[in-house]
């Protein structure tokens, strides 16, 4: 066995630091894991899969397995972890139907920029592309929803592929990559030289240059502003930004709001949170849009929930646009000047150049907008007085009770406007949901896995009747981990948000949105998990205190009215200044 | 009224990526997803040993032609995107025509037919001939109306190649545009051309 030096360039390269041995693919690959910081590894097992998980057997004590009840389930775990941790998820599935089980979880993560490595199990290399048995074209597949991915069919690639699927996952603008790994590469041994954590790839660069030049600019047009608004997004969590970001707002005291990824990076009360963007955000955010002066976009990508009618959105503003990702600077709404970049590089160096002010005025007119929702909209949604609970007011006790420190993960629906306009957020990584994709079934094991990425840490799901019957197996995966999540469903007996189209938009032709329940709470003893449901708004608080203080998983069903509509709106087709009260 | 940017016209896109399996589909699937269709695409090896260059030719508008080289720019494997009108590029198309040998003896001044046109004989085979032009479209166009008439057997065209006019090869051109275009800066050069050495896949 030779070892020599190895040359890498002109650099001579020292041998490996640990003694060279012979190791399979699938040691290799967990060993790689180790030295990447994993902690915790979301899957399922399979056939194509099997060297990797009879070696896992070996690690039981350095990495936490979680088997999942389905790949789907798997996957928005290993998002609900890097959501939370700030760390990459990891998940493993088998080939054929394995792999493909995770397509709906890599579109999540890819548009939610969550970093991931998802590792599939693959048949053996000499029977690719023959339809053997659990064959798939997982490359192909999920080419579109990964922002890379790769096949191994050689155990010797493995250390060197792995450290670039976390580089990429982790880096620039963070998203989930594949590797494929074909079950030879698994089982074939090689000569093992140590594994190095990649730090650069010559054809990808994660985050672009800052040129102060624009920063300048930006900081000039700030300067002269009369009324500046600041939009938010994921950015400045994903980032690492939250101080930065605060810092600066509170410098230049400028309003800002925030889209629903980006909610929780300063708190909810902060005095110049001014509140949610978009189709159901607040009122004078949205109105007040299109009445800015310089429209400051940090770390978000203007997605058309968030903008309404693009010709009619912010047409007077001056827009600066801050982002890590060159292809979303003028992709939807044209920057005057682009600020490329991180924005935890960026943001200090525009914080310099602005001058520290007060738009007391400005600030004050969203306050009256605000007034304005509250009497319209918010008092009656959070403090109906009788009839049928509303999901306003299940989130205003739980606020009531968590002092806002928990990590609320929604699911997809009205509920997850409401979670995601009502819940207070004192902390930032507490708001986990699936933005761009509205993924029905994504809380419940996201929750999962949000509670492994913060174990100190009270994580209440909120999950529609029609979401949480789409990935209620998960339960299984609660009940043998043991983990401690409390799930609240908000129960209305319809698929409320499709519903409240039909009822707007559609004449009341409420075409197959009327779904029938199984009794969740019985459904959840079977799992082992104790539960309750209510329908009297005399037990909601106290209900949701002892859900809160059970000691263990916990599922609260609150039925809440039927026909409950989440107000403001901005109607598919309108401008953000058209947006709906009633 | 329509601008000038919003004006569908021929754009040539030029790609340097590294060699990877792949990249092709993930590279073409950026325009199928658009519903764009290519007109024209090519791949070979560039000067710069490892890398491989494309060029793809759509007509389009400029601003969707400058979103969508954003988005090619943003795959891992790929080092640079430009695009340019035609104006901006020298091109070139090969093409081959196979005609009867026979047919050719007989009825056609071969001679004044390849010196019009362009042309050469590749192969000349008792049963036929194959001759090449190189050129733009109508001019390769041209030769087969010409041909035609005689019982053209069988025609093929390649992809579109171009060079970049002002450019003066991708290593300088390069740490230009990273002085104007976000990028890190052009300390990974040093790696350019260490190819396999830094990057073994
Ligand atoms: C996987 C998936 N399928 C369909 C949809 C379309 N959709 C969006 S919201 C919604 C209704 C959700 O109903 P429910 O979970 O009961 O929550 P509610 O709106 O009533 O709070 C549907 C069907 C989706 N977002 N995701």
């Amino acid at each position: 066995m030779e070892v020599a030096q190895q040359e890498i360039g002109a650099v001579a390269v020292q041998p490996a630091t640990v003694p060279v041995t012979q190791v399979s693919g699938s040691v290799a690959l967990l060993e790689a894991l180790i030295v990447e910081g994993v902690d915790t590894i979301f899957g399922y097992p399979g056939g194509a899969i099997m060297p990797i998980y009879d070696a896992l057997y070996d690690y039981k004590e350095k990495l936490n397995h979680i088997l999942v009840r389905h790949e789907q389930g798997g996957i928005h775990a290993g998002q609900g972890y890097a959501r939370t941790s700030g760390k990459v998820g990891v998940v493993f599935a088998t080939s054929g139907p394995g792999a493909t089980n995770l397509v709906t979880g890599l579109a999540d993560a890819q548009i939610d920029s969550t970093p991931l490595v998802c590792i599939t199990g693959q048949v053996f290399a000499h029977l690719l592309g023959t339809d053997a048995f659990q064959e798939t074209d997982v490359i192909n597949i999920t080419t579109p929803v990964t922002k890379w991915n790769y096949q191994v069919t050689d155990a010797n690639e493995i250390p060197e592929v792995i450290a670039k699927a976390f580089y990429i996952a982790k880096s620039g603008r963070p998203g989930p990559v594949l590797i494929d790994i074909t079950k030879n590469a698994q089982i074939q041994k090689f000569d093992y030289q140590g594994y190095t954590p990649c730090k650069h790839i010559r054809s990808y660069r994660p985050k672009p240059i800052v040129r102060s030049q624009y920063i300048q600019q930006a900081a000039e047009l700030i300067n002269q502003a009369k009324k500046p608004f600041v939009l938010w997004g994921q950015g400045v969590i994903l980032g690492s930004a939250e101080q930065e970001f605060k810092t600066f707002i509170e410098k230049s005291g400028i309003p800002a709001a925030w889209t629903i990824l980006g909610a929780g990076a300063i708190p909810t009360d902060h005095e110049l949170n001014v509140g949610m963007l978009g189709m159901h955000g607040n009122y004078g955010p949205n109105v007040l849009t299109n009445e800015c002066d310089v429209l400051i976009a940090i770390g978000m990508r203007f997605d058309d929930r968030v903008t309404g009618r693009l010709d009619k959105y912010a047409k007077q503003a001056k827009v600066i646009h801050l982002d890590i990702d060159p292809a979303e600077i003028d992709k939807n709404v044209v920057s005057t000047v682009p600020v490329w970049g991180d924005c935890k590089e960026t943001l200090p160096l525009l914080t310099q150049l602005v001058e520290a002010k007060q738009h007391t005025e400005w600030v004050n007119k969203f306050k009256e907008f605000a007034d304005k929702e509250i009497e319209a909209v918010i008092f009656d949604e959070l403090n109906p007085g009788d009839g049928e609970m509303t999901m306003g007011e299940v989130i205003k006790h739980l606020n009531d009770l968590t002092g806002g420190e928990a990590i609320i993960v929604s699911d997809v629906g009205q509920h997850q406007m409401v979670a995601c306009r009502y819940a207070r957020l004192n902390n930032t990584r507490s708001n986990v949901t699936s933005g761009g994709l509205g993924t029905m079934g994504f809380a419940l094991p996201a929750a999962i896995g949000a509670k492994f990425g913060a174990q100190d840490r009270d994580v209440v799901a909120i999950i529609g009747d029609g979401g949480f019957q789409m990935t209620l197996q998960e339960l299984g995966t609660i009940m043998q981990s043991g983990i401690n999540v409390k799930i609240i469903i908000l129960n209305n007996r319809f698929l409320g948000m499709v519903r409240q189209w039909q009822e707007l938009f559609n004449e009341r032709r409420y075409s197959f949105v009327d779904i029938q329940s199984p009794d969740f709470v019985t459904v959840a003893k079977g799992y082992g998990i104790a539960g309750k449901s209510i329908d009297d708004r005399a037990n909601l608080s106290s209900s949701l205190k002892e859900m809160l203080e059970h000691n263990g998983s916990y599922l609260l069903e609150v039925m809440v009215r039927k026909e409950n509509n989440v107000f403001p709106m901005v109607p598919q087709g309108c401008s953000v200044a058209e947006i709906r009260l009633k | 009224m329509e601008t000038l940017e919003n004006q569908k016209q021929e754009f040539n896109i030029t790609v340097y990526t590294e060699n990877q399996i792949g990249l092709l589909s993930r590279i073409a699937i950026i325009f199928t997803r658009r519903k764009i269709n290519i007109d024209s695409l090519n791949t070979s090896p560039s000067e710069i040993e490892s890398i491989h260059r494309f060029n793809i030719v759509i007509n389009e508008s400029e601003e969707v032609v400058r979103k969508l080289t954003r988005q090619i720019e943003k795959q891992v494997e790929v080092l640079k995107v430009y695009y340019h009108t035609n104006d901006d590029v020298v091109w070139q198309e090969l093409a081959l025509y196979k005609m009867s040998t026979d047919v050719i003896a007989e009825k056609i001044s071969v001679e004044r037919l390849l010196r019009e046109n362009g042309a050469r004989a590749v192969v000349i085979r008792k049963d036929y001939t194959v001759f090449e032009a190189t050129g733009h479209r109508e001019e390769t166009d041209n030769l087969i109306k010409i041909l035609q008439p005689y019982g053209l057997i069988e025609f093929v065209r390649s992809a579109r190649v171009a060079i970049i006019k002002q450019s003066d090869g991708f290593n300088r051109k390069l740490r230009e545009f990273e002085r104007l275009e976000p990028g890190e800066d052009v300390v990974e050069n040093e790696y350019l051309n260490q190819g396999q050495k830094v990057f073994t896949m």
